[in-house]
């Protein structure tokens, strides 16, 4: 079936993809980041970014208001726990359809301009979500407190098989906890059905018609294309993973608060995508990995682990060395965020994934010119 | 003769246009018949452009209106003009430069196919080999096969100019307008995009051409209308308009280039 298919090269590089995040407890380890928690982190975000991408890197249209989505589908399933089940399945479906249902309409809305003024309606409409979270909307966000589960839920569905337990449950997929590692590989399998998709939109006409109305959308209105209703798609698409990664952090730990709405979760996306490589399809999911580590784990080293760390430094050195280190983890392991991602913008303006391409390159041009030196020398 | 005798395609109503207080276009009528090249010529800053953006729906008359097979253009956005059939190459290419080449042609071949909007993303575009191979085919007409994986916006401005011409052709449409198709090339180039169009001509299909190099004009043109100060001062078959007097005023001088096509 057409659905199923994928072309050689993209089929390669979801096995591998699939490959690097099974493997993920393996090789988190010796960074210190193969803790579940922070895993479930790494595939969420990533499924975040990738959504983000779709609309950023193929339209070229930046929304600074993609929390708002994410925020949506956290409260979606977390509602869904209350009122329906603890199964997540019906959660991150609700969430989908209903994170997509505002995005359609704020898209709907923000996509009557572009560039500059797209991306401030975009804002304008995430801020107004987050305060009216805060405040109209606290029957259905709880406000300040955020939205829990409790002794008290109807979950309709679930109450009418089995009776009600003593503490607060937890989410489940037919019938099987998820938490810690069994989260983890459930968000892992929904990340990699998301990116199957994004792969699917990449290679895909619609993709292509998305890159043309970032390349140059008058052209496209001009050769017979509607463009709005490509640019709305294209947002609803991004927002539906924004919800769909929404819901699973309420799926790995069933609480949501407006606080996930913000605009500096809007902007970290933006940031994960720039960061890995706007409109490649590993970029985001890099970006998101390095800017989640950076955020759980290099915010957590402390002077010891650093003193430890610069042992083999002299002692008078030492602890200068430490001192002007200690400044960059820890509370200021946003400043080296910050660095990275000043260094990376003007030395790789296409990301991380630019810098493995110019050593891909740097390796291709390596090898031939031998070959080529050698063919040369007879014809003397 | 009467219109329906000689089927005009095109009519331009008592177009006027302007742009505070220039009159870029002022009362300009034109018929176009079906099959035709009618080329418009005049000196830098007539109007010429401005004319064709009216007609795209790129900009909106300040009065008259634009008829195309029966259908009014005037007030409709400019993908539904195209979709009718209607098709430009501008005067500054007008182009994806980010894409390849190829992309840049299949682009509008899939507007052709699937209209103006359409979510089709099962089908990779890979497999779509019909609609490539006969953008191969019409890069090879333009003479760009060779030049299919490149970057679009790596392009010299003559090659953009052909592959514009091509994203035009792929669509097939009923009426093709050019900005200054040849404008950029090398006399090689202008001569193959010359038998390139007197080609599809013989397709039959329907096209104003603004031109600056005579040698194109008196190539292709079935009837010629002059340009001048928004104004149209000349109309006519290509050998009425080659001694018109007004035509050689408003060149200024460019008398000589008329007469040297002799
Ligand atoms: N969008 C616009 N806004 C204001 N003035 C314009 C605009 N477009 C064209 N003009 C003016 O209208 C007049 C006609 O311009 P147009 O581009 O149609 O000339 P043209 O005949 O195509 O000239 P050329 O041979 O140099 O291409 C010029 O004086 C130009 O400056
Ligand atoms: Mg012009």
């Amino acid at each position: 079936m057409a659905l199923f298919q994928l072309s050689r090269r993209d089929a390669l590089i979801l096995a591998l993809f699939a490959l690097v995040v099974v493997t993920m407890p393996v090789w988190t380890a010796p960074f210190g980041a193969n803790y579940p928690g922070l895993m479930q982190k790494f595939a969420i975000y990533a499924i975040f970014a990738i959504g983000f991408n779709i609309l950023f890197g193929l339209t070229g249209y930046l929304s600074f208001g993609h929390a708002a989505f994410l925020g949506v589908g956290s409260y979606t399933a977390v509602w869904s726990f209350k009122l329906l089940t603890m199964d997540a399945l019906p959660a991150l479906l609700l969430a989908v359809v209903i994170s997509g249902l505002f995005a359609l309409v704020i898209g709907f809305l923000s996509l009557r301009r572009s560039g500059i003024y797209f991306s401030i309606l975009t804002l304008a409409f995430a801020q107004m979500s987050y305060n009216l979270a805060y405040s109209v909307l606290t029957p259905i966000t709880n406000g300040e407190t955020s939205l829990q589960l409790t002794l008290q839920d109807p979950r309709l569905i679930d109450l009418a098989f089995t009776t009600r337990g003593a503490g607060l449950p937890t989410a489940s997929l037919f019938g099987v906890t998820l938490s810690g590692l069994s989260g983890f590989y459930f968000c892992a399998v929904v990340l990699l059905i998301a990116f199957f998709f994004a792969q699917k939109v990449f290679a895909s006409p619609f993709g292509m018609m998305l890159r043309g109305i970032k390349s140059n959308q008058m052209r496209m209105s001009y050769t017979g294309f509607n463009t709005r209703p490509y640019a709305l798609t294209a947002f609803v698409i991004s927002g539906m993973y924004a919800g769909l990664a929404g819901a699973l952090l309420a799926v790995t730990d069933p609480l949501a608060g407006a606080e996930r709405m913000q605009w500096t979760a809007s902007g970290e996306v933006v940031l994960m995508t720039i960061l890995g490589g706007v409109g490649t399809l590993i970029g985001p999911v890099m970006g998101a990995w390095l800017i989640k580590y950076f955020e759980n784990i290099f915010s957590s080293f402390n002077e010891g682990i650093l003193s430890r760390f610069f042992d083999f430094i002299p002692a008078p050195l030492h602890d200068t060395v430490v001192a002007i280190a200690s400044k960059f983890v820890g509370e200021g392991w946003q400043l080296t965020l910050g660095l990275l991602f000043v260094l990376v913008v003007v030395f790789l303006p296409g990301g991380i994934m630019e810098g493995v391409r110019r050593i891909g390159a740097l390796f291709r041009r390596g090898n031939p010119p031998k070959a080529g030196a050698m063919r040369v020398q007879p014809a003397e | 003769m009467t219109t329906t005798e000689r089927n005009v395609v095109l009519h331009v109503d008592d177009v006027s246009k302007n742009f505070g207080g220039l009159h870029a276009l002022s009362d300009i009528d034109l018929e176009v018949e079906e099959g035709q090249t009618h080329a418009i010529i005049g000196p830098n800053g007539a109007g010429k452009s401005t004319l064709l953006n009216v007609i795209i729906g790129r900009l909106a008359p300040t009065s008259g209106a634009v008829v195309f097979d029966g259908q009014v253009l005037t007030g409709k956005k400019p993908h539904q003009i195209n979709q009718l059939g209607v098709a430009r190459v501008f005067q500054t290419p007008e182009i994806f430069p980010d894409l390849t080449v190829l992309q840049n042609v299949m682009v509008p071949a899939f507007a052709r196919r699937d209209g103006a909007f359409r979510v089709n993303v099962l089908r990779s575009v890979e497999r779509e080999a019909a609609l490539r191979d006969e953008a191969e085919a019409i890069l090879e007409d333009v003479g760009l096969a060779d030049r299919r994986l490149s970057h679009a916006g790596a392009l010299s401005r003559g090659d953009k100019r052909r592959m514009e011409l091509a994203m035009c052709l792929i669509q097939h449409p009923r009426l093709l307008l050019l900005d200054e198709p040849t404008a950029g090339m090398s006399r090689h180039d202008t001569n193959t995009t010359i038998d390139l169009l007197q080609k599809i001509k013989a397709r039959g299909m329907t096209k104003v051409i603004i031109e600056h190099d005579m040698h194109v004009v008196f190539s292709l043109a079935d009837k010629i209308s002059v340009l001048s100060g928004g104004r149209i001062i000349a109309e006519g078959l290509p050998d009425e308009v080659r001694g018109n007097i007004k035509v050689q005023e408003a060149y200024l001088g460019g008398a000589h280039r008329l007469e040297a096509v002799h």
